[in-house]
Protein backbone atom coordinates (compact mmCIF):
# COMPACT_ATOMS: atom_id res chain seq x y z
CA UNK A 1 0.00 0.00 0.00
CA UNK A 2 1.49 3.34 -1.06
CA UNK A 3 1.27 5.53 2.07
CA UNK A 4 0.80 8.79 0.16
CA UNK A 5 -2.02 7.42 -1.99
CA UNK A 6 -3.51 5.84 1.11
CA UNK A 7 -3.46 9.23 2.87
CA UNK A 8 -4.98 10.90 -0.19
CA UNK A 9 -7.85 8.40 -0.07
CA UNK A 10 -8.27 9.11 3.64
CA UNK A 11 -8.39 12.78 2.63
CA UNK A 12 -11.30 12.07 0.29
CA UNK A 13 -13.34 10.44 3.04
CA UNK A 14 -12.25 13.19 5.42
CA UNK A 15 -13.48 15.87 3.00
CA UNK A 16 -16.82 14.13 2.58
CA UNK A 17 -17.23 13.83 6.35
CA UNK A 18 -16.33 17.49 6.90
CA UNK A 19 -18.79 18.50 4.18
CA UNK A 20 -21.57 16.51 5.86
CA UNK A 21 -20.68 18.13 9.18
CA UNK A 22 -20.98 21.59 7.62
CA UNK A 23 -24.48 20.67 6.39
CA UNK A 24 -25.62 20.04 9.95
CA UNK A 25 -23.86 23.04 11.44
CA UNK A 26 -26.24 25.93 12.07
CA UNK A 27 -23.59 28.60 11.58
CA UNK A 28 -22.29 27.23 8.27
CA UNK A 29 -25.67 26.46 6.84
CA UNK A 30 -27.03 29.78 8.11
CA UNK A 31 -24.36 31.67 6.18
CA UNK A 32 -25.16 29.76 2.99
CA UNK A 33 -28.89 30.37 3.42
CA UNK A 34 -28.49 34.10 4.05
CA UNK A 35 -26.12 34.69 1.13
CA UNK A 36 -28.13 32.53 -1.26
CA UNK A 37 -31.38 34.18 -0.21
CA UNK A 38 -29.83 37.58 -0.87
CA UNK A 39 -28.88 36.51 -4.38
CA UNK A 40 -32.31 35.04 -5.04
CA UNK A 41 -34.01 38.22 -3.82
CA UNK A 42 -31.84 40.25 -6.21
CA UNK A 43 -32.82 37.95 -9.07
CA UNK A 44 -36.49 38.17 -8.08
CA UNK A 45 -36.58 41.97 -8.24
CA UNK A 46 -34.64 42.00 -11.49
CA UNK A 47 -36.81 39.45 -13.27
CA UNK A 48 -39.04 41.97 -15.10
CA UNK A 49 -36.41 44.65 -15.76
CA UNK A 50 -34.61 44.56 -19.08
CA UNK A 51 -31.01 45.33 -19.89
CA UNK A 52 -31.33 48.72 -21.67
CA UNK A 53 -31.44 48.34 -25.44
CA UNK A 54 -32.04 44.56 -25.37
CA UNK A 55 -34.83 42.16 -24.50
CA UNK A 56 -32.55 40.35 -22.05
CA UNK A 57 -33.86 40.42 -18.49
CA UNK A 58 -31.60 42.03 -15.94
CA UNK A 59 -31.85 38.87 -13.83
CA UNK A 60 -30.46 36.77 -16.69
CA UNK A 61 -27.55 39.17 -17.02
CA UNK A 62 -26.79 39.13 -13.27
CA UNK A 63 -27.12 35.41 -12.57
CA UNK A 64 -23.90 34.30 -14.34
CA UNK A 65 -21.96 36.90 -12.38
CA UNK A 66 -23.41 35.54 -9.14
CA UNK A 67 -22.32 32.02 -10.11
CA UNK A 68 -18.80 33.26 -10.84
CA UNK A 69 -18.64 35.27 -7.62
CA UNK A 70 -19.85 32.25 -5.63
CA UNK A 71 -17.04 30.07 -6.91
CA UNK A 72 -14.38 32.69 -6.22
CA UNK A 73 -15.85 33.50 -2.81
CA UNK A 74 -16.07 29.89 -1.70
CA UNK A 75 -12.62 29.14 -3.07
CA UNK A 76 -10.77 32.09 -1.62
CA UNK A 77 -12.62 33.04 1.57
CA UNK A 78 -13.43 29.41 2.36
CA UNK A 79 -9.80 28.33 2.14
CA UNK A 80 -8.54 31.34 4.08
CA UNK A 81 -11.08 30.84 6.86
CA UNK A 82 -10.54 27.10 7.17
CA UNK A 83 -6.76 27.37 7.30
CA UNK A 84 -6.72 30.27 9.74
CA UNK A 85 -9.14 28.58 12.12
CA UNK A 86 -7.54 25.16 11.88
CA UNK A 87 -4.10 26.52 12.54
CA UNK A 88 -5.41 27.96 15.78
CA UNK A 89 -7.50 25.05 17.00
CA UNK A 90 -4.79 22.43 16.44
CA UNK A 91 -6.26 20.55 13.46
CA UNK A 92 -3.16 21.30 11.43
CA UNK A 93 -0.80 20.25 14.16
CA UNK A 94 -2.76 17.03 14.59
CA UNK A 95 -2.29 16.40 10.87
CA UNK A 96 1.39 17.12 11.25
CA UNK A 97 1.68 14.54 14.02
CA UNK A 98 0.31 11.79 11.74
CA UNK A 99 2.32 9.99 9.07
CA UNK A 100 1.30 11.64 5.76
CA UNK A 101 -1.23 13.59 7.78
CA UNK A 102 -0.73 16.81 5.81
CA UNK A 103 -1.60 15.02 2.56
CA UNK A 104 -4.84 13.80 4.11
CA UNK A 105 -5.58 17.22 5.55
CA UNK A 106 -5.04 19.09 2.28
CA UNK A 107 -6.97 16.64 0.13
CA UNK A 108 -9.76 16.68 2.70
CA UNK A 109 -9.92 20.46 2.72
CA UNK A 110 -9.90 20.70 -1.09
CA UNK A 111 -12.73 18.17 -1.28
CA UNK A 112 -14.90 19.80 1.40
CA UNK A 113 -14.39 23.33 0.05
CA UNK A 114 -15.11 22.19 -3.50
CA UNK A 115 -18.26 20.39 -2.41
CA UNK A 116 -19.42 23.51 -0.58
CA UNK A 117 -18.72 25.66 -3.64
CA UNK A 118 -20.47 23.27 -6.03
CA UNK A 119 -23.39 22.96 -3.62
CA UNK A 120 -23.76 26.74 -3.59
CA UNK A 121 -23.54 26.80 -7.39
CA UNK A 122 -26.32 24.23 -7.72
CA UNK A 123 -28.63 26.10 -5.35
CA UNK A 124 -28.29 29.33 -7.34
CA UNK A 125 -28.75 27.46 -10.64
CA UNK A 126 -31.95 25.83 -9.39
CA UNK A 127 -33.26 29.21 -8.18
CA UNK A 128 -32.24 30.64 -11.56
CA UNK A 129 -34.08 27.97 -13.52
CA UNK A 130 -37.27 28.95 -11.71
CA UNK A 131 -36.88 32.74 -11.82
CA UNK A 132 -34.99 33.27 -15.08
CA UNK A 133 -36.67 31.57 -18.05
CA UNK A 134 -33.77 32.42 -20.40
CA UNK A 135 -31.59 29.94 -18.49
CA UNK A 136 -33.48 26.97 -19.93
CA UNK A 137 -32.15 27.85 -23.37
CA UNK A 138 -28.51 27.39 -22.37
CA UNK A 139 -28.15 23.93 -23.90
CA UNK A 140 -25.63 21.16 -23.20
CA UNK A 141 -22.68 23.17 -24.49
CA UNK A 142 -23.58 26.01 -22.16
CA UNK A 143 -23.72 23.77 -19.08
CA UNK A 144 -20.42 22.20 -20.06
CA UNK A 145 -18.91 25.68 -20.11
CA UNK A 146 -20.43 26.36 -16.68
CA UNK A 147 -18.70 23.21 -15.44
CA UNK A 148 -15.22 24.00 -16.71
CA UNK A 149 -15.38 27.65 -15.75
CA UNK A 150 -16.50 26.64 -12.25
CA UNK A 151 -13.72 24.08 -11.94
CA UNK A 152 -11.06 26.47 -13.18
CA UNK A 153 -12.48 29.17 -10.93
CA UNK A 154 -11.91 26.91 -7.93
CA UNK A 155 -8.41 26.04 -9.08
CA UNK A 156 -7.61 29.71 -9.60
CA UNK A 157 -8.81 30.79 -6.14
CA UNK A 158 -8.36 27.89 -3.66
CA UNK A 159 -4.53 27.90 -3.67
CA UNK A 160 -4.52 31.66 -3.20
CA UNK A 161 -6.84 31.26 -0.24
CA UNK A 162 -4.34 28.79 1.20
CA UNK A 163 -1.55 31.32 0.68
CA UNK A 164 -3.42 34.13 2.47
CA UNK A 165 -4.51 31.74 5.22
CA UNK A 166 -0.88 30.69 5.73
CA UNK A 167 0.46 34.22 5.88
CA UNK A 168 -2.20 35.69 8.18
CA UNK A 169 -1.32 35.78 11.86
CA UNK A 170 -4.83 35.27 13.23
CA UNK A 171 -8.29 34.21 12.01
CA UNK A 172 -9.44 37.81 12.36
CA UNK A 173 -6.63 39.12 10.17
CA UNK A 174 -7.33 36.35 7.70
CA UNK A 175 -11.03 37.11 7.50
CA UNK A 176 -10.37 40.82 7.15
CA UNK A 177 -7.74 40.31 4.46
CA UNK A 178 -9.80 37.94 2.38
CA UNK A 179 -13.03 39.95 2.61
CA UNK A 180 -11.16 43.11 1.67
CA UNK A 181 -9.54 41.36 -1.28
CA UNK A 182 -12.84 39.93 -2.46
CA UNK A 183 -14.70 43.21 -1.96
CA UNK A 184 -12.08 45.22 -3.80
CA UNK A 185 -11.85 42.83 -6.70
CA UNK A 186 -15.58 42.28 -7.12
CA UNK A 187 -16.10 46.07 -7.29
CA UNK A 188 -14.02 46.24 -10.48
CA UNK A 189 -14.95 42.88 -12.00
CA UNK A 190 -18.28 43.71 -13.57
CA UNK A 191 -20.23 41.22 -11.48
CA UNK A 192 -23.33 43.29 -10.67
CA UNK A 193 -22.92 45.96 -13.35
CA UNK A 194 -21.05 45.92 -16.68
CA UNK A 195 -17.30 46.47 -16.54
CA UNK A 196 -17.72 48.77 -19.56
CA UNK A 197 -19.27 51.33 -17.20
CA UNK A 198 -15.96 51.67 -15.32
CA UNK A 199 -13.04 54.01 -16.01
CA UNK A 200 -10.54 52.42 -18.42
CA UNK A 201 -7.78 51.98 -15.82
CA UNK A 202 -10.23 50.24 -13.48
CA UNK A 203 -11.17 47.96 -16.36
CA UNK A 204 -7.51 47.00 -16.69
CA UNK A 205 -7.29 46.18 -12.98
CA UNK A 206 -10.51 44.19 -13.13
CA UNK A 207 -9.25 42.12 -16.04
CA UNK A 208 -6.05 41.28 -14.21
CA UNK A 209 -7.95 39.21 -11.65
CA UNK A 210 -9.78 35.90 -12.17
CA UNK A 211 -13.17 37.13 -10.95
CA UNK A 212 -13.98 39.16 -14.09
CA UNK A 213 -13.19 36.14 -16.27
CA UNK A 214 -15.25 33.85 -14.08
CA UNK A 215 -18.24 36.14 -14.60
CA UNK A 216 -17.52 36.49 -18.31
CA UNK A 217 -17.16 32.73 -18.74
CA UNK A 218 -20.48 32.12 -16.98
CA UNK A 219 -22.21 34.78 -19.11
CA UNK A 220 -20.81 33.20 -22.28
CA UNK A 221 -22.26 29.89 -21.14
CA UNK A 222 -25.73 31.05 -20.16
CA UNK A 223 -26.57 34.14 -22.26
CA UNK A 224 -27.54 34.23 -25.93
CA UNK A 225 -24.63 34.94 -28.28
CA UNK A 226 -26.02 38.37 -29.13
CA UNK A 227 -25.33 39.48 -25.55
CA UNK A 228 -21.60 39.32 -26.25
CA UNK A 229 -21.98 42.68 -27.95
CA UNK A 230 -22.22 44.29 -24.50
CA UNK A 231 -18.85 42.89 -23.41
CA UNK A 232 -15.42 44.45 -23.81
CA UNK A 233 -14.34 43.95 -27.40
CA UNK A 234 -17.82 42.72 -28.24
CA UNK A 235 -16.78 39.09 -27.72
CA UNK A 236 -16.91 36.35 -25.06
CA UNK A 237 -13.15 35.96 -25.44
CA UNK A 238 -13.17 32.25 -24.40
CA UNK A 239 -9.45 31.75 -25.08
CA UNK A 240 -8.49 34.71 -22.95
CA UNK A 241 -10.83 33.43 -20.21
CA UNK A 242 -9.13 30.04 -20.29
CA UNK A 243 -5.70 31.67 -20.39
CA UNK A 244 -6.17 34.03 -17.46
CA UNK A 245 -7.85 31.43 -15.24
CA UNK A 246 -5.15 28.88 -16.07
CA UNK A 247 -2.41 31.41 -15.35
CA UNK A 248 -3.87 32.16 -11.91
CA UNK A 249 -4.29 28.43 -11.23
CA UNK A 250 -0.72 27.59 -12.18
CA UNK A 251 0.73 30.52 -10.24
CA UNK A 252 -1.32 29.58 -7.17
CA UNK A 253 -0.48 25.90 -7.40
CA UNK A 254 3.22 26.69 -7.71
CA UNK A 255 3.22 29.23 -4.89
CA UNK A 256 0.91 27.54 -2.38
CA UNK A 257 2.83 24.31 -1.54
CA UNK A 258 6.09 25.95 -0.37
CA UNK A 259 4.18 28.59 1.59
CA UNK A 260 1.96 25.94 3.14
CA UNK A 261 5.01 23.83 3.97
CA UNK A 262 6.76 26.77 5.55
CA UNK A 263 3.71 27.59 7.64
CA UNK A 264 3.21 23.94 8.65
CA UNK A 265 6.86 23.53 9.57
CA UNK A 266 6.59 26.46 11.94
CA UNK A 267 3.44 25.20 13.63
CA UNK A 268 4.01 23.96 17.14
CA UNK A 269 2.04 23.52 20.29
CA UNK A 270 3.56 26.52 22.02
CA UNK A 271 2.95 28.75 19.00
CA UNK A 272 -0.69 27.65 19.09
CA UNK A 273 -0.78 28.43 22.80
CA UNK A 274 0.56 31.95 22.23
CA UNK A 275 -2.08 32.62 19.58
CA UNK A 276 -4.79 31.26 21.83
CA UNK A 277 -3.73 33.50 24.70
CA UNK A 278 -3.77 36.48 22.38
CA UNK A 279 -7.24 35.51 21.20
CA UNK A 280 -8.46 35.27 24.78
CA UNK A 281 -7.09 38.73 25.48
CA UNK A 282 -9.05 40.09 22.56
CA UNK A 283 -12.23 38.60 23.95
CA UNK A 284 -11.58 39.45 27.60
CA UNK B 1 29.73 9.69 3.43
CA UNK B 2 31.82 12.82 3.05
CA UNK B 3 34.73 13.85 5.18
CA UNK B 4 33.15 17.17 6.03
CA UNK B 5 30.07 15.61 7.50
CA UNK B 6 32.32 13.41 9.62
CA UNK B 7 34.08 16.53 10.85
CA UNK B 8 30.77 18.16 11.60
CA UNK B 9 30.03 15.30 13.89
CA UNK B 10 27.01 14.68 11.74
CA UNK B 11 27.58 10.98 11.36
CA UNK B 12 24.88 8.92 12.88
CA UNK B 13 26.61 7.02 15.65
CA UNK B 14 23.27 6.01 17.04
CA UNK B 15 23.25 3.31 19.58
CA UNK B 16 20.28 1.04 18.95
CA UNK B 17 20.01 0.59 22.70
CA UNK B 18 18.59 4.07 23.08
CA UNK B 19 15.17 5.33 22.06
CA UNK B 20 16.01 8.97 22.74
CA UNK B 21 19.44 10.59 22.78
CA UNK B 22 19.97 14.23 23.65
CA UNK B 23 23.32 15.89 24.18
CA UNK B 24 24.38 19.52 24.30
CA UNK B 25 20.88 20.65 23.35
CA UNK B 26 20.61 24.42 23.17
CA UNK B 27 17.56 26.46 22.33
CA UNK B 28 17.23 30.23 22.19
CA UNK B 29 14.27 32.39 21.32
CA UNK B 30 16.03 35.55 20.23
CA UNK B 31 18.12 36.70 23.16
CA UNK B 32 16.28 34.39 25.54
CA UNK B 33 18.18 31.17 26.17
CA UNK B 34 15.71 28.49 27.21
CA UNK B 35 17.86 25.37 27.01
CA UNK B 36 21.59 25.59 27.75
CA UNK B 37 23.06 22.18 27.18
CA UNK B 38 20.51 19.50 27.97
CA UNK B 39 21.85 15.93 28.11
CA UNK B 40 19.98 12.70 28.67
CA UNK B 41 19.23 9.35 27.10
CA UNK B 42 16.20 7.11 27.33
CA UNK B 43 16.34 3.35 26.81
CA UNK B 44 13.60 1.54 24.85
CA UNK B 45 10.64 0.76 27.08
CA UNK B 46 11.64 3.24 29.76
CA UNK B 47 9.09 5.62 31.26
CA UNK B 48 10.61 9.03 31.99
CA UNK B 49 9.01 11.96 33.77
CA UNK B 50 10.36 15.37 32.93
CA UNK B 51 9.78 17.75 35.81
CA UNK B 52 10.58 21.40 36.26
CA UNK B 53 9.10 24.78 37.08
CA UNK B 54 6.94 26.62 34.55
CA UNK B 55 9.06 28.10 31.80
CA UNK B 56 11.94 25.71 32.41
CA UNK B 57 11.75 24.50 28.81
CA UNK B 58 9.93 21.16 29.24
CA UNK B 59 7.54 21.80 26.37
CA UNK B 60 10.33 23.20 24.19
CA UNK B 61 12.37 20.03 24.78
CA UNK B 62 9.43 17.80 23.89
CA UNK B 63 8.63 19.83 20.77
CA UNK B 64 12.21 19.47 19.57
CA UNK B 65 12.04 15.70 20.12
CA UNK B 66 8.72 15.56 18.24
CA UNK B 67 10.33 17.35 15.31
CA UNK B 68 8.00 20.34 15.65
CA UNK B 69 10.79 22.76 16.49
CA UNK B 70 14.38 23.19 15.32
CA UNK B 71 16.97 23.28 18.09
CA UNK B 72 19.57 26.06 18.04
CA UNK B 73 22.34 23.54 18.59
CA UNK B 74 22.98 20.06 19.87
CA UNK B 75 22.70 16.39 19.05
CA UNK B 76 19.19 14.94 19.16
CA UNK B 77 18.10 11.46 18.05
CA UNK B 78 14.72 9.83 18.44
CA UNK B 79 14.51 6.22 17.27
CA UNK B 80 17.91 6.79 15.69
CA UNK B 81 16.78 9.74 13.57
CA UNK B 82 17.31 13.46 13.86
CA UNK B 83 13.73 14.71 14.47
CA UNK B 84 14.04 17.73 12.15
CA UNK B 85 14.86 15.31 9.30
CA UNK B 86 12.48 12.52 10.27
CA UNK B 87 10.42 11.06 7.43
CA UNK B 88 6.86 9.74 7.55
CA UNK B 89 7.96 6.24 8.53
CA UNK B 90 9.79 7.71 11.50
CA UNK B 91 6.73 9.83 12.28
CA UNK B 92 4.57 6.69 12.32
CA UNK B 93 6.64 5.40 15.25
CA UNK B 94 5.80 8.39 17.42
CA UNK B 95 2.76 9.27 19.47
CA UNK B 96 2.17 12.88 20.38
CA UNK B 97 -0.12 14.31 23.06
CA UNK B 98 0.18 18.08 23.33
CA UNK B 99 -0.95 20.29 26.18
CA UNK B 100 -4.06 21.52 24.47
CA UNK B 101 -6.05 20.69 21.41
CA UNK B 102 -9.57 21.74 20.53
CA UNK B 103 -9.71 20.47 16.98
CA UNK B 104 -12.25 18.25 15.22
CA UNK B 105 -15.08 19.43 17.46
CA UNK B 106 -17.75 18.22 15.06
CA UNK B 107 -16.46 14.67 14.72
CA UNK B 108 -17.98 11.85 16.76
CA UNK B 109 -15.36 10.32 19.07
CA UNK B 110 -15.21 6.84 17.52
CA UNK B 111 -15.24 8.17 13.97
CA UNK B 112 -12.35 10.55 14.62
CA UNK B 113 -10.28 7.91 16.34
CA UNK B 114 -10.89 5.46 13.51
CA UNK B 115 -10.08 8.05 10.84
CA UNK B 116 -6.82 9.13 12.48
CA UNK B 117 -5.84 5.52 13.18
CA UNK B 118 -6.09 4.60 9.50
CA UNK B 119 -3.10 6.78 8.66
CA UNK B 120 -0.94 4.21 10.46
CA UNK B 121 -2.20 1.20 8.51
CA UNK B 122 0.60 1.32 5.88
CA UNK B 123 3.14 1.05 8.70
CA UNK B 124 1.65 -2.08 10.21
CA UNK B 125 4.07 -4.97 10.71
CA UNK B 126 3.36 -8.54 11.90
CA UNK B 127 5.16 -7.78 15.17
CA UNK B 128 3.35 -4.49 15.64
CA UNK B 129 -0.07 -4.42 13.97
CA UNK B 130 -1.29 -0.87 13.46
CA UNK B 131 -3.60 0.82 14.27
CA UNK B 132 -5.11 -0.34 17.56
CA UNK B 133 -8.73 -1.44 17.49
CA UNK B 134 -10.90 1.65 17.92
CA UNK B 135 -13.45 0.00 20.20
CA UNK B 136 -10.86 -1.48 22.53
CA UNK B 137 -8.95 1.77 22.68
CA UNK B 138 -12.09 3.75 23.51
CA UNK B 139 -12.80 1.29 26.28
CA UNK B 140 -9.22 1.49 27.54
CA UNK B 141 -9.47 5.26 28.00
CA UNK B 142 -12.96 4.97 29.48
CA UNK B 143 -14.92 6.74 26.77
CA UNK B 144 -17.27 3.90 25.79
CA UNK B 145 -20.33 5.85 26.88
CA UNK B 146 -19.18 8.91 24.92
CA UNK B 147 -18.13 6.99 21.78
CA UNK B 148 -20.96 8.41 19.68
CA UNK B 149 -20.76 11.90 21.10
CA UNK B 150 -19.30 14.85 19.24
CA UNK B 151 -15.85 15.85 20.44
CA UNK B 152 -17.04 19.37 21.28
CA UNK B 153 -19.54 17.88 23.76
CA UNK B 154 -16.88 16.14 25.85
CA UNK B 155 -15.81 17.46 29.24
CA UNK B 156 -12.24 18.66 29.69
CA UNK B 157 -11.09 15.37 31.20
CA UNK B 158 -12.85 13.28 28.57
CA UNK B 159 -11.31 15.41 25.83
CA UNK B 160 -7.89 14.80 27.35
CA UNK B 161 -8.45 11.06 27.41
CA UNK B 162 -9.39 11.21 23.75
CA UNK B 163 -6.13 13.08 23.09
CA UNK B 164 -4.24 10.29 24.80
CA UNK B 165 -6.16 7.70 22.77
CA UNK B 166 -5.26 9.52 19.55
CA UNK B 167 -1.65 9.65 20.70
CA UNK B 168 -1.46 5.87 21.06
CA UNK B 169 -3.80 4.72 18.27
CA UNK B 170 -0.80 4.08 16.01
CA UNK B 171 0.92 1.89 18.63
CA UNK B 172 3.90 4.20 18.92
CA UNK B 173 7.35 3.03 19.89
CA UNK B 174 7.94 6.40 21.53
CA UNK B 175 5.13 8.35 23.15
CA UNK B 176 5.36 12.01 24.19
CA UNK B 177 2.85 13.19 26.76
CA UNK B 178 2.83 16.86 27.68
CA UNK B 179 0.91 17.20 30.97
CA UNK B 180 -1.45 14.37 30.08
CA UNK B 181 -3.54 14.39 33.25
CA UNK B 182 -4.21 18.11 33.66
CA UNK B 183 -7.92 18.37 34.42
CA UNK B 184 -8.44 14.68 35.29
CA UNK B 185 -10.50 13.67 38.27
CA UNK B 186 -8.89 11.13 40.64
CA UNK B 187 -10.64 8.14 39.04
CA UNK B 188 -9.64 9.20 35.52
CA UNK B 189 -6.11 9.79 36.75
CA UNK B 190 -5.88 6.32 38.20
CA UNK B 191 -7.29 4.78 34.99
CA UNK B 192 -4.76 6.73 33.01
CA UNK B 193 -1.91 5.47 35.17
CA UNK B 194 -3.08 1.90 34.55
CA UNK B 195 -3.12 2.61 30.84
CA UNK B 196 0.44 3.93 30.89
CA UNK B 197 1.60 0.88 32.82
CA UNK B 198 -0.06 -1.40 30.30
CA UNK B 199 1.50 0.46 27.37
CA UNK B 200 4.96 0.22 28.77
CA UNK B 201 4.57 -3.39 29.96
CA UNK B 202 2.75 -4.97 27.02
CA UNK B 203 3.86 -2.83 24.12
CA UNK B 204 7.29 -1.86 25.42
CA UNK B 205 6.47 1.75 24.56
CA UNK B 206 9.08 4.31 25.51
CA UNK B 207 7.28 7.14 27.25
CA UNK B 208 8.42 10.66 28.00
CA UNK B 209 5.92 12.69 29.96
CA UNK B 210 5.91 16.08 31.59
CA UNK B 211 3.82 16.70 34.67
CA UNK B 212 3.44 18.99 37.65
CA UNK B 213 2.07 16.14 39.71
CA UNK B 214 5.02 14.70 41.61
CA UNK B 215 2.96 11.86 42.94
CA UNK B 216 2.17 10.90 39.37
CA UNK B 217 5.82 11.11 38.35
CA UNK B 218 6.77 8.82 41.20
CA UNK B 219 4.04 6.31 40.36
CA UNK B 220 4.65 6.17 36.62
CA UNK B 221 8.26 6.87 35.91
CA UNK B 222 11.24 4.54 36.02
CA UNK B 223 13.37 7.62 36.04
CA UNK B 224 12.84 11.29 36.78
CA UNK B 225 14.58 14.17 35.04
CA UNK B 226 14.43 17.61 36.59
CA UNK B 227 14.89 20.49 34.18
CA UNK B 228 15.82 23.84 35.74
CA UNK B 229 17.75 26.82 34.47
CA UNK B 230 17.92 25.26 31.01
CA UNK B 231 19.76 22.12 32.17
CA UNK B 232 19.00 18.70 33.58
CA UNK B 233 19.83 19.13 37.25
CA UNK B 234 18.76 15.71 38.45
CA UNK B 235 18.43 12.33 36.77
CA UNK B 236 17.48 9.14 38.55
CA UNK B 237 14.70 7.10 40.11
CA UNK B 238 12.56 8.90 42.68
CA UNK B 239 14.20 6.80 45.36
CA UNK B 240 17.71 7.62 44.26
CA UNK B 241 16.96 11.32 44.00
CA UNK B 242 15.58 11.34 47.53
CA UNK B 243 18.67 9.63 48.86
CA UNK B 244 20.93 12.06 47.06
CA UNK B 245 19.25 15.02 48.64
CA UNK B 246 18.83 13.61 52.10
CA UNK B 247 19.46 10.23 53.62
CA UNK B 248 17.47 11.13 56.68
CA UNK B 249 14.11 9.62 57.47
CA UNK B 250 11.74 11.09 60.00
CA UNK B 251 10.54 8.81 62.75
CA UNK B 252 7.47 9.84 64.73
CA UNK B 253 6.02 8.03 67.72
CA UNK B 254 4.15 8.61 70.93
CA UNK B 255 4.92 7.46 74.44
CA UNK B 256 3.00 8.23 77.54
CA UNK B 257 0.71 10.65 75.73
CA UNK B 258 3.65 12.64 74.35
CA UNK B 259 4.60 13.00 70.66
CA UNK B 260 8.19 12.58 69.50
CA UNK B 261 10.01 13.26 66.21
CA UNK B 262 13.51 12.19 65.32
CA UNK B 263 15.51 12.44 62.09
CA UNK B 264 17.91 9.62 61.38
CA UNK B 265 19.91 8.08 58.59
CA UNK B 266 19.18 4.53 59.71
CA UNK B 267 15.52 4.42 60.65
CA UNK B 268 15.44 0.63 61.03
CA UNK B 269 18.17 0.55 63.68
CA UNK B 270 16.63 3.49 65.48
CA UNK B 271 13.21 1.87 65.67
CA UNK B 272 14.74 -1.42 66.83
CA UNK B 273 16.45 0.40 69.71
CA UNK B 274 13.27 2.27 70.46
CA UNK B 275 11.32 -0.96 70.91
CA UNK B 276 14.13 -2.59 72.84
CA UNK B 277 14.09 0.32 75.26
CA UNK B 278 10.35 0.98 75.66
CA UNK B 279 8.57 -2.05 74.21
CA UNK B 280 4.84 -1.76 74.38
CA UNK B 281 4.80 1.86 75.48
CA UNK B 282 5.47 2.93 71.89
CA UNK B 283 2.43 3.96 69.86
CA UNK B 284 1.54 5.78 66.60
CA UNK B 285 4.83 4.77 64.98
CA UNK B 286 5.46 6.37 61.61
CA UNK B 287 8.62 6.34 59.49
CA UNK B 288 8.69 8.78 56.63
CA UNK B 289 11.38 9.15 54.04
CA UNK B 290 11.75 12.42 52.17
CA UNK B 291 8.95 12.52 49.58
CA UNK B 292 9.65 13.34 45.98
CA UNK B 293 8.13 16.71 46.69
CA UNK B 294 10.68 17.42 49.46
CA UNK B 295 13.43 16.26 47.14
CA UNK B 296 12.16 18.30 44.23
CA UNK B 297 11.90 21.48 46.29
CA UNK B 298 15.36 20.90 47.78
CA UNK B 299 16.91 20.39 44.34
CA UNK B 300 15.26 23.50 42.92
CA UNK B 301 16.33 25.55 45.92
CA UNK B 302 19.91 24.39 45.51
CA UNK B 303 19.80 25.29 41.81
CA UNK B 304 18.50 28.75 42.48
CA UNK B 305 21.53 29.09 44.74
Amino acid sequence: MNPTLHAARLGLSRGWTEFKHSLTNAQDIGFTIVSTTAFVVVLYFQRDAKVPGTDLSLAAATLPGILGLGMAFNGLVGAVGALAVEREDGTLLRAKALPQGMVGYLVGRIVSLSLTAVGGLLIVIVAGLILVPELAGAGAGGWLTVAWVALLGLLATLPWGAVIGSLATSPQTAAGLSMLTMGGISAVSGIFYPITALLPWLQVIGQAFPLYWLGLGMRSALLPDAAAAAELGGSWRPLETLGVLLAWSVAGLVLAPPILRRMARRESGSLMQVRRERALQRIG
Amino acid sequence: MSVTSALDGDINVTNTDTAIEVSGLHMSYGPLEVLRGVDFTVAPGEVIALLGPNGAGKTTTIEILEGFRMPSAGHVRVLGTEPAKGDERWRAGLGVVLQSWRDHGRWPVHKLLEHLGRYYAPYSTPGRPRPLDTGELIEAVGLTEQAGRRVSRLSGGQRRRLDVAIGIVGRPEVLFLDEPTAGFDPQARRDFHDLVHRLSDLDDTTILLTTHDLDEAEKLADRILILAGGKIVADGSADRLSREVSRDAQVRWSRGGEQFVHATEDATAFVRDLFAQYGEQIGDLEVRRATLEDTYMAILKKEEG
